[in-house]
C-alpha cells in the first residue's frame, strides 16, 4: 500500500517510534525513512553518533534512542524531511512534535493550527509552541507543535486555519 | 579557427565538475552553455539533494550551482565559460561548431572533448495534448523557480517520479494547488520520502491511472484520467475529471547526446539508461580515444552520480591530455566508489545493469 500511495500505514509507522517511556523521558527522533536509497546526512549531521547507516549509503538509518538527545539538527538536514523529533516530558496528557516546515507564511507561537495525519487528513487540534528557522536550517524551518496523547502515531503535518 | 585543449559541453553538474577536476589537474578548459546561466538543470532545483557529502547532500541544488561555479573561479583563466553558446555539430577532426547569442557561427577545435549535454523530456501521447496548460515539467520548474512565474493555478501531474512529486511540491509551496499525481505503473517511482511529503499535504497520489484525453476551446480547461490495467490498457468506465489550468507531464527523460552520435561514436539503446547512450570505459571515455560523456548523457540518473561521473571524467580526460596529477590513481578510485556506493541500492539495479550493458 505504502509504494502506491505513500502513506505509511500505522505498524510501519510504529516500528520508527522508541518505547513510549523513552518519549516519556524527553526528546527523541523518530526517522521515518523507510526505503533503501542513496543518502546519509542525517548520520553525519548527528553531533552525538546516534543515527547509523554505516558503510553503504543505502542502508535504512538506525536511531539510537539510548544515545540520541532529540537536539533535532537532523530535521531540517533530512534532504527527504522524513525525521522529526517526539518529546512527552512536558506534560502527561499532551506530546510536543518538531516538524519540518517549508511553507510561507510560518505560522506563528501560540496559533492554533489543524493537526494533519500522513495522508494530509485533518485528525485533531495543534497549538505551535515554536517557530525555529535559524541560517543554520537553511531555508528548512522546524516548528514545534502540541498535540493531544492520543494522536502521537497520527500526527505528521499541520495547515494553517484558512 | 580557436583550438583548446579540452572542450566541455554542457555546465549542469556534470560540466561544471568535469571542469573542475580537469582544470585542478592542470588542463586549460572551454565550457559550451547553451544557455544564459550556468549549472543546467541545478539552478531550478530549490530541494535538498540526496547523496553523501561529497556530492553536497542536504544542500539544495540551486545552491549546488553557486558552489561549483566559485570553484570554477578558483581556476582564473584555465577555465572559461562560454554562455549563450550552443553546440550544433561534432566532426570526424574534432571540430565543434558553435551557434553563439543566435546569430555568431563559428568552429572549435578540441583535443578533447566531454559531452555533459544532459536529457530531454519525454512528452505523452493523448487528444489535445497541444492545448496551452499542458507543460512539461521541466518547464514549470523553470518558470516557478527560474523567473518566479506562476503556471496557472490548478495543477493535475502526470508522472511520480522523483521530478513529478518533487515538483508538485513546490508548485505547493509557491501557493498553487495540486489536485492530484498521477502515474500509469502500480508503484510510485520517486523516493518514498518525497512522495510522502505530498501524501501528508493531502494531495492524493493515484498509480494506475492515466490521462485519456485533455479538454478546453481557447487552454486547458479539464483534463479525464483514467484507470489501467497491468498492460496500461485504459479500463472502461473509470474515468474521471479532473478542473485544472495546468496539465504536468513528468514521464521521464532520455539522454540527450546526438552531438556523440554525429562524431561517430558507438551508441547502444540500453532500457535501464532509458535510451541510446555511448559505449563507454570505467573512466567514462568512448570508443573515440579522447572522447568524454558524463552526467545524463551517458544515461539518466540523479545529479549526485552526474557530479560524481563529471569528476572522474575531468580526471580522465585530462590525463590523457598529460595533465597527471599525483593523486591520480587515489582520486580516480575515490570517485569510482562514490559512484558504485550511490548505485548499490535496490534504485540503483537498473543503473547497474545498464552500466553493464553499456561498457566498452
Amino acid at each position: 500500500m505504502f509504494e502506491k500511495t505513500g502513506v505509511a500505514t500505522r505498524e510501519m509507522v510504529i516500528t520508527k517510534f522508541p518505547p513510549i517511556e523513552r518519549i516519556n523521558k524527553g526528546p527523541v527522533a523518530v526517522v521515518e525513512c523507510y526505503q533503501k536509497i542513496p543518502c546519509n546526512p542525517c548520520q553525519t549531521a548527528c553531533p552525538c553518533g546516534a543515527i547509523r547507516i554505516g558503510e553503504d549509503i543505502n542502508e535504512i538509518p538506525e536511531r539510537d534512542e539510548s544515545v540520541c538527545t532529540g537536539c533535532g539538527i537532523c530535521v531540517a538536514k533530512c534532504p527527504g524531511l522524513s525525521i522529526m523529533i517526539v518529546d512527552g516530558s512536558k506534560s502527561e496528557k499532551t506530546v510536543e512534535f518538531r516538524i519540518p516546515y517549508e511553507f510561507m507564511p510560518l505560522p506563528e507561537a501560540g496559533e492554533k493550527v489543524v493537526g494533519l495525519d500522513r495522508a494530509g487528513k485533518p485528525v485533531c487540534e495543534a497549538t505551535v509552541k515554536r517557530v525555529m528557522n535559524p541560517p543554520s536550517f537553511d531555508r528548512t524551518p522546524v516548528i514545534t507543535l502540541e498535540v493531544d496523547r492520543a494522536y502521537l502515531y497520527d500526527f505528521r503535518n499541520f495547515r494553517r486555519e484558512a | 579557427m580557436r583550438e583548446v585543449e579540452l572542450l566541455i559541453i554542457g555546465s549542469g553538474p556534470a560540466g561544471l565538475c568535469a571542469a573542475i577536476s580537469a582544470a585542478s589537474s592542470g588542463a586549460s578548459v572551454l565550457i559550451l552553455e547553451r544557455s544564459f546561466k550556468p549549472g543546467g538543470q541545478l539552478i531550478k532545483q530549490t530541494h535538498m539533494f540526496f547523496g553523501s557529502e561529497s556530492q553536497y547532500a542536504s544542500y539544495r541544488g540551486v545552491d549546488i550551482a553557486d558552489i561549483l561555479i566559485e570553484k570554477l573561479g578558483e581556476y582564473g583563466e584555465r577555465i572559461e565559460l562560454m554562455l549563450n553558446a550552443t553546440a550544433v555539430g561534432f566532426y570526424e577532426d574534432n571540430v565543434v561548431t558553435v551557434l553563439k547569442d543566435e546569430k555568431e557561427y563559428f568552429k572549435i577545435k578540441a583535443r578533447s572533448v566531454i559531452c555533459a549535454t544532459g536529457a530531454f523530456e519525454k512528452s505523452l501521447a493523448f487528444p489535445n495534448n497541444d492545448l496551452p496548460g499542458i507543460y512539461g515539467a521541466g518547464a514549470v520548474q523553470t518558470l516557478m523557480n527560474v523567473y518566479g512565474i506562476r503556471p496557472g493555478n490548478r495543477v493535475l501531474m502526470v508522472g511520480a517520479g522523483n521530478i513529478g512529486v518533487i515538483v508538485s511540491y513546490q508548485l505547493m509551496q509557491a501557493g498553487i494547488e495540486v489536485a492530484a499525481v498521477l502515474d500509469a505503473a502500480p508503484r510510485i517511482g520517486a523516493y518514498l520520502v518525497h512522495a510522502s511529503k505530498l501524501a501528508r499535504m493531502g494531495v492524493p497520489i493515484l498509480t494506475s491511472h492515466t490521462v485519456k484525453e485533455a479538454i478546453g476551446k481557447d487552454c486547458l480547461e479539464a483534463a479525464i484520467v483514467c484507470e489501467v490495467d497491468e498492460r496500461f490498457d485504459p479500463i472502461p468506465g473509470t474515468e474521471k475529471r479532473f478542473d485544472v489550468d495546468v496539465l504536468c507531464i513528468s514521464v521521464g527523460l532520455s539522454p540527450l547526446n546526438e552531438l556523440l552520435a554525429m562524431r561517430g561514436v558507438e551508441m547502444k539503446y540500453v532500457p535501464q539508461l532509458s535510451g541510446s547512450v555511448p559505449m563507454r570505459s570505467e573512466s567514462c571515455e568512448t570508443c573515440i580515444p579522447g572522447i568524454f560523456v558524463a552526467g545524463d548523457a551517458s544515461g539518466i540518473e540523479e545529479a549526485s552520480s552526474a557530479m560524481a561521473e563529471g569528476y572522474l571524467a575531468g580526471l580522465c580526460a585530462a590525463a590523457k591530455l598529460g595533465h597527471v596529477p599525483e593523486n591520480f590513481e587515489q582520486r580516480r578510485s575515490e570517485y569510482l566508489k562514490q559512484l558504485e556506493d550511490l548505485r548499490s541500492g535496490p534504485v540503483g539495479e537498473r543503473i547497474r545493469a545498464g552500466m553493464k550493458i553499456s561498457q566498452l
